[in-house]
C-alpha cells in the first residue's frame, strides 16, 4: 500500500499543496478526506491558474440578475422573465469516447441550466477537430460527437439551435467539445445553491450512484483492482437523457411548488464538489451519510460514493416538513429522491458511513482555502505553431480561390451536422441553423431572444489580445444581423498548459481581450468555464476563447435573414473595413505562418456599425444582413448568394483585399435601393454568378456545390 | 374557428415519461379548438373528441420506440375509444406507439441512413377521404418538418397491397423527398375504419407563420370540421 | 427455480437491415473479407423463475413478432 507521500501525489496534490492540508487540519487527512480534497483542490474544480485572471472580466450590467458563481448566469428579458445560460467544456472525456463525452457534455451543461430554475430551451455547440481531410481519427470524433449531442438533446426535448466546427492540425491530439445551453424561468422561480437552515434535510435526486469517473482516485481503493476488475471502474460515463429529462420535469415541479430551499447539479467531483460548494455558499456545515446514497452495486466505498461521476442527479436542501411532499413529486416522474444528510450550523462537512465518521473538514478547507496561484506570463521566444502545409499552389484566380475557400471544410455547409439535430422542438424557433447568423427564439411577451457562438484559435495564437477581442465582437456582430442587443455573455477557454509562461501569457493577453471588447459593447460575463492543460507532446492548442452571447430583439418577425432575395435589390457594405491577410482562412489555405498583429479595433466605429444594422434589421428597412468573417468579403456575399440562390453584380472599395479579414467589424445588408440610399452601396442583387468586378465571375450553382460538398465528403 | 352553433373540439394530448412534443400539439391544437394533457398514469380521456399521440422519446424509445409506452395506463382508454370510433392521430413517435398497440397496420424501422434527420419535407394529400385529410383535395402539396431516427415505414406484402387497396395511405413523401426509406414512401397511414391516423412528420410543428410553414393547420382542421359534423344537430356532445 | 436465459433478437429475414448492411461494409476496410449475411439485433439477459412463460414474453413484449423474429437460450447451470 503506497505511503501518504505517495498517495497524495498520485491524486494530482503538490507536495505544498499536502503541507497546506496538513496545517490547516491540524493533522494528515484521512483517505475519504484525501480523496475530496484532491478533486476540490485539482485544477478543474478550483480554478488554481486561472480565478484570480478572471476576476478582471466585467460581471456587472443593469440586466443581470444572477452572475458567476451560481450554476449559470442568468439576466432580465422583460415581462418577468430571466434567461439562464451558460457554456461548458467537455473537452477530456470527448477524446476517450466522443459520443459519450459530447452527450454528457450537453447532459451537465442542461443540469446546469435547470439547477437554478430555468427550463432548458436551447442548446449551442462549439466543437474543433484536427484536419479531417487528413485524419481518420478527427472524422470518427467529428462524426461520433454530432452523434451524442444529437442522441441527448433531442431525446430530452431541447432543440439545438446554433454552433460551430473548425478544424485544425492543433486540435488534433486535444479536440475541443464546449457545449452551451440557455434557459428560461419567471423570476420567482429562480433559485440559488446556497443550502441554508440548520435543520433542514438534504436530498438526493435522480440516478443511481456507481464509480463512474473515480479515475485517479482509484489509488484510494483499500481492495487491489485484479485482472478483469478494470470493467468496475469504468473511465467512460453514459448519459441517460430519458432520466435527465423526468429529472429535470421533477425538478420544474418541485420549484413551481416551492418545496426547494436550494438546489446544486452534480457534476465534476460529484457528491463532495456540490455539499462543499452549497454549505460554503451558504456559510452552514452539512452532514452526509454514504450508507443513504442508492448505488448501482454493492461495496463502493465511501471516498467512492464522494467523488462519483455518475450522470443525471441533482441535491437539493428540503425543510423537513416538505420532504414526503417531495418524494410524492419525484415518484409521479418515477425519479428517485432519497435523504441522504443534513444541514447545520458547524461550517463543516462531516461524512458518515455506518454510523462511523470518514470525513470531518471545515467547509473552507475543501473551497476557499485552496490555494490560488499567479501566473508568470512571458511572450513566446520561440515559433508555437507551424505553418499548415499550403492546399493552393499560388496560381490560382480569385474566382478559384473563393470556390476552394468556400469548398474548405471550415467553410462549407454544416447541412450534413445540423440536420441531426433538431432545432424546433418547444415551437419557440424563429430563426433555425443557416437562416440567419444567430438563432432567434420567440418569448412568450412577444419579444424574441437571440444567440450565438463563436471562437476563435488560429487568429487567437496570432495575436491573443485582438484575437480575443474579436471574437466578442464576431458574436455580437452575429446578434447585430438579427436585430438583437446583446444583454450577456458566457465564455470558454480552452488553452494549454498555464504553468508554462507561453501559454500563461496567452490566457492573460485573451482575457484581457475579452474584457476590452465587453467594455467596449457593454456586455457583462454572466458565468463561464476554463479548460486547461489541452497539450500534445508538440506543445500546446492554439488559444481557443469560445464565446455564447445572449440578445434580445422586440419584434421576432422583423429578425434578420442572411440570404440575397430580391432581384434588382442593392447591397451596401457597412462599418468601417481595413482588413487584413494576417490569420485568414486564405492564409491557412497558403501555408502562412501563424503570426502577426491583426487588425486595429476601432471600438467606436465597431459600436456604431453594429449598432445601424441592429436599426436597419430592427426596422424592417433591409432584406437580409450578414456579417464579414471568415474568409472575407467574397466569401460572406457568396454566403449570401447561396442562401437565397440569387446571383449579385458587386465593385469593391478601390484596394480591398476580397478574402482579407477582420471579423466582427462590417456588414453586408441587401434592400430596395431607397431603403439602402444613405449606405455605401457596393453592387446589386441579380442574375446567376457572382460578379466581383475586376475580380471573379462565378455562377451561384457552382458555388453551391462546392459549399454543399466541402463538409459532407468527409460524413 | 368554426361558427355557428358548433361547440369547440376538444383535444387530448398524452403525456408519457419523454414526451417532447406533447405541448408543442397542444398548441398547435389551440388554433382550431381546445386541448388539455392527459397524464400517462391516468385512465381519464377527460370527455376529449380527439386523442393526439405525440412526438418524442416516450420511454427513451427503450426497447423499441413506443414498445413500452403503448402499455401505459391511459392506452387503455384510447384503444377503447378508438375501437368506438373516436379520432386518434399519432404524430411520429405516437405514430410508433399506435403501431406497437396494433391499432395502426405496419411498423416504423431505422432510417436508411441510420442517423437522425431533421429536414423540412413536402408531403403530397394521397386522398382527402379521410377526417384527417378532408380539409385538402388529393395532390395537395404540405411542407412540414421531419424529425426521427425510426421513421421507414414497413408492412409486410401482402398487408402493403391490402393498405394500399384501401386508400389507407393519407400522406406519401413527394417524389424526391422520402427522407428515411418508407415503403411506397408512405408519410402517414389510417387504419381500415379510418378513424386512427400515424404520420412521421409533424404537423404541429407546421401551424405557426412566425417558426415556419402552417400547412400542418390543414390536419387539425379536419380534425376539428369532422368532430363538428358529428355532433347531433342543436346539441351539445353529452 | 430461477433460470438465467437470453433472447436474441434480429431483424426477420427479408427486411432491410441498414445496420447490419453497415457493418458488413465496414469489415473489409479493416482487412477482414469473406463476410457476409450480416445482421444486427438485440440481447435481452433476465433470470427467470418460469421460464415456460418466455414465448410470451417475447411475443407481447420483447420483440415486436410483425418485424424481428426470437431465439430464445437457456442457461443450463444457473
Amino acid at each position: 500500500m503506497a505511503t501518504s507521500t505517495q498517495r497524495h501525489r498520485a491524486l494530482g496534490l503538490t507536495d505544498a499543496e499536502y503541507g497546506l492540508i496538513v496545517d490547516l487540519l491540524g493533522r494528515d487527512p484521512g483517505d475519504t478526506e484525501l480523496a475530496m480534497l484532491s478533486l476540490m483542490w485539482s485544477e478543474h474544480c478550483a480554478y488554481k491558474h486561472s480565478k484570480k485572471l478572471l476576476r478582471r472580466l466585467p460581471t456587472e450590467g443593469p440586466a443581470v440578475l444572477m452572475g458567476p458563481g451560481e450554476n449559470a448566469g442568468v439576466v432580465d428579458v422583460g415581462g418577468g422573465l430571466g434567461v439562464a445560460f451558460k457554456v461548458e467544456s467537455h473537452n477530456h472525456p470527448s477524446a476517450v469516447e466522443p459520443f459519450q463525452g459530447a452527450a454528457t457534455g450537453v447532459g451537465g451543461i442542461l443540469r446546469d441550466v435547470f439547477a437554478v430554475g430555468a427550463r432548458p430551451i436551447a442548446v449551442l455547440d462549439s466543437l474543433r477537430f484536427g484536419e479531417i481531410s487528413e485524419s481518420e481519427r478527427s472524422r470518427y470524433l467529428l462524426e461520433h460527437a454530432v452523434g451524442g449531442i444529437g442522441h441527448y438533446g433531442n431525446s430530452i426535448g431541447v432543440p439545438t439551435v446554433g454552433g460551430e466546427i473548425y478544424f485544425e492540425s492543433s486540435y488534433e491530439q486535444n479536440c475541443l467539445v464546449n457545449a452551451m445551453c440557455l434557459g428560461l424561468a419567471p423570476h420567482e422561480r429562480l433559485i440559488r445553491a446556497a443550502a441554508a437552515g440548520p435543520g433542514n434535510v438534504l436530498v438526493l435526486l435522480g440516478a443511481l450512484t456507481g464509480r463512474d469517473g473515480i479515475g485517479g482516485a482509484s489509488v484510494l481503493a483499500s481492495a487491489e483492482l485484479g485482472e478483469g476488475d478494470e470493467a468496475k471502474r469504468p473511465s467512460v460515463q453514459i448519459g441517460d437523457p430519458f432520466a435527465e429529462k423526468k429529472l429535470l420535469e421533477c425538478c420544474l415541479e418541485l420549484l413551481d411548488s416551492e418545496l426547494l430551499v436550494s438546489l446544486q447539479d452534480l457534476g465534476a467531483a460529484g457528491l463532495t464538489s456540490s455539499s462543499a460548494e452549497m454549505a460554503s455558499k451558504g456559510g452552514v456545515g452539512l452532514d452526509i451519510d454514504c450508507s443513504a446514497v442508492p448505488l448501482r452495486e454493492a461495496g463502493l466505498e465511501p471516498f467512492e460514493i464522494m467523488v462519483s461521476e455518475s450522470q443525471e442527479r441533482m441535491l437539493c436542501v428540503v425543510a423537513p416538513e416538505r420532504v414526503e411532499e417531495v418524494i410524492a413529486v419525484c415518484e409521479r416522474w418515477e425519479t428517485r429522491a432519497t435523504p441522504i444528510g443534513a444541514v447545520n450550523d458547524s461550517g463543516r462537512l462531516r461524512v458518515l458511513s455506518d454510523g462511523d465518521v470518514v470525513a470531518d473538514l471545515p467547509v473552507g478547507v475543501l473551497v476557499d482555502d485552496c490555494p490560488l496561484y499567479d501566473l508568470a506570463p512571458a511572450p513566446p521566444q520561440t515559433r508555437l505553431y507551424a505553418p499548415p502545409p499550403a492546399a493552393l499552389t499560388g496560381e490560382e484566380s480569385p474566382g478559384e480561390i473563393l470556390v476552394a475557400l468556400l469548398g474548405s471544410a471550415n467553410l462549407a455547409s454544416r447541412r450534413p451536422v445540423f440536420e441531426q439535430y433538431d432545432p424546433v422542438v418547444q415551437s419557440r424557433t424563429v430563426r433555425r441553423p443557416d437562416d440567419a447568423d444567430a438563432a432567434v427564439l420567440a418569448l412568450p411577451t412577444g419579444e424574441a431572444l437571440a444567440v450565438a457562438i463563436d471562437g476563435n484559435g488560429r487568429r487567437v495564437a496570432c495575436d491573443p489580445r485582438r484575437g480575443a477581442a474579436e471574437v466578442v465582437y464576431e458574436c455580437a456582430a452575429n446578434l447585430a444581423c438579427v436585430g438583437a442587443t446583446p444583454l450577456g455573455l458566457t465564455n470558454c477557454l480552452n488553452f494549454g498548459n498555464p504553468e508554462k509562461p507561453h501559454v500563461a501569457w496567452q490566457l492573460v493577453e485573451a482575457v484581457d481581450g475579452i474584457t476590452e471588447a465587453c467594455r467596449a459593447l457593454d456586455v457583462p460575463v454572466v458565468g463561464g468555464n476554463v479548460s486547461l492543460y489541452n497539450e500534445a507532446p508538440s506543445g500546446p492548442i492554439f488559444p481557443t476563447p469560445v464565446i455564447g452571447m445572449v440578445g434580445r430583439l422586440a419584434d421576432p418577425a422583423r429578425a434578420g435573414r442572411l440570404a440575397f432575395t430580391q432581384e434588382g435589390d442593392a447591397i451596401a457594405l457597412v462599418g468601417e473595413f481595413a482588413p487584413s491577410a494576417v490569420g485568414s482562412e486564405l492564409a491557412k489555405l497558403r501555408g502562412e505562418e501563424i503570426a502577426g498583429p491583426l487588425p486595429l479595433i476601432d471600438e467606436r466605429a465597431v459600436q456604431e456599425a453594429h449598432e445601424t444594422v441592429r436599426q436597419l434589421v430592427g426596422s424592417g428597412s433591409v432584406r437580409s444582413a450578414h456579417d464579414i468573417a471568415e474568409g472575407g468579403i467574397a466569401v460572406a456575399l457568396a454566403e449570401c448568394c447561396v442562401a437565397g440562390g440569387l446571383g449579385a453584380t458587386v465593385a469593391l472599395p478601390e484596394g480591398l483585399d476580397p478574402f482579407a479579414e477582420a471579423p466582427g467589424r462590417a456588414f453586408i445588408v441587401s434592400g430596395s435601393p431607397e431603403a439602402l440610399a444613405g449606405l455605401q452601396v457596393i453592387g446589386r442583387v441579380g442574375g446567376d454568378e457572382l460578379e466581383v468586378a475586376g475580380q471573379l465571375e462565378v455562377a451561384v450553382s457552382e458555388l453551391h456545390e462546392a459549399r454543399e460538398r466541402g463538409l459532407a465528403k468527409f460524413l | 374557428m368554426l361558427g355557428g352553433v358548433s361547440p369547440t373540439v376538444k383535444f387530448g394530448v398524452i403525456r408519457f415519461p419523454g414526451s417532447c412534443d406533447e405541448v408543442d400539439a397542444q398548441l398547435a391544437c389551440e388554433r382550431v379548438g381546445e386541448a388539455v394533457i392527459l397524464w400517462h398514469g391516468d385512465h381519464d380521456l377527460q370527455g376529449v373528441d380527439a386523442v393526439v399521440v405525440p412526438g418524442g422519446f416516450s420511454y427513451g424509445d427503450y426497447l423499441r420506440a413506443g414498445a413500452i409506452a403503448r402499455f401505459a395506463p391511459v392506452m387503455v382508454e384510447v384503444t377503447e375509444f378508438a375501437r368506438a370510433g373516436g379520432l386518434v392521430l399519432g404524430i411520429c413517435n405516437g405514430f410508433q406507439v399506435l403501431c406497437e398497440a396494433g391499432l395502426l397496420p405496419g411498423a416504423l424501422l431505422p432510417n436508411t441512413t441510420l442517423r437522425f434527420i431533421f429536414r423540412q419535407v413536402s408531403l403530397e394529400v394521397a386522398t382527402s377521404g379521410s377526417p384527417f385529410t378532408r380539409a385538402c383535395a388529393p395532390g395537395d402539396r404540405l411542407s412540414i418538418p421531419v424529425k426521427h431516427t425510426t421513421g421507414r415505414f414497413y408492412a409486410p406484402d401482402q398487408e402493403l397491397a391490402r393498405i394500399e387497396a384501401q386508400d389507407q395511405v393519407l400522406l406519401r413523401y413527394a417524389p424526391g423527398h422520402n427522407p428515411n426509406g418508407s415503403l411506397a414512401d408512405i408519410a402517414g397511414v389510417c387504419n381500415e375504419a379510418r378513424n386512427v391516423f400515424g404520420l412521421m412528420p409533424h404537423p404541429e410543428h407546421a401551424v405557426d407563420p412566425l417558426t415556419g410553414s402552417v400547412d400542418g393547420l390543414a390536419i387539425f382542421e379536419s380534425i376539428a370540421a369532422h368532430v363538428a359534423d358529428s355532433v347531433p344537430a342543436g346539441g351539445v356532445p353529452g | 427455480m430461477t433460470v438465467r436465459a437470453r433472447v436474441l433478437v434480429k431483424p426477420k429475414a427479408g427486411i432491410l437491415d441498414p445496420q447490419g448492411q453497415a457493418v458488413e461494409r465496414a469489415l473489409p476496410a479493416l482487412g477482414f473479407t469473406g463476410v457476409h449475411n450480416v445482421h444486427v439485433g438485440r440481447l435481452i439477459e433476465l433470470d427467470v423463475e418460469d421460464p415456460a412463460r418466455l414465448p410470451e414474453m417475447c411475443e407481447r413484449l420483447l420483440t415486436n413478432p410483425l418485424i424481428e423474429d426470437y431465439e430464445i437460450v437457456e442457461d443450463a447451470d444457473s
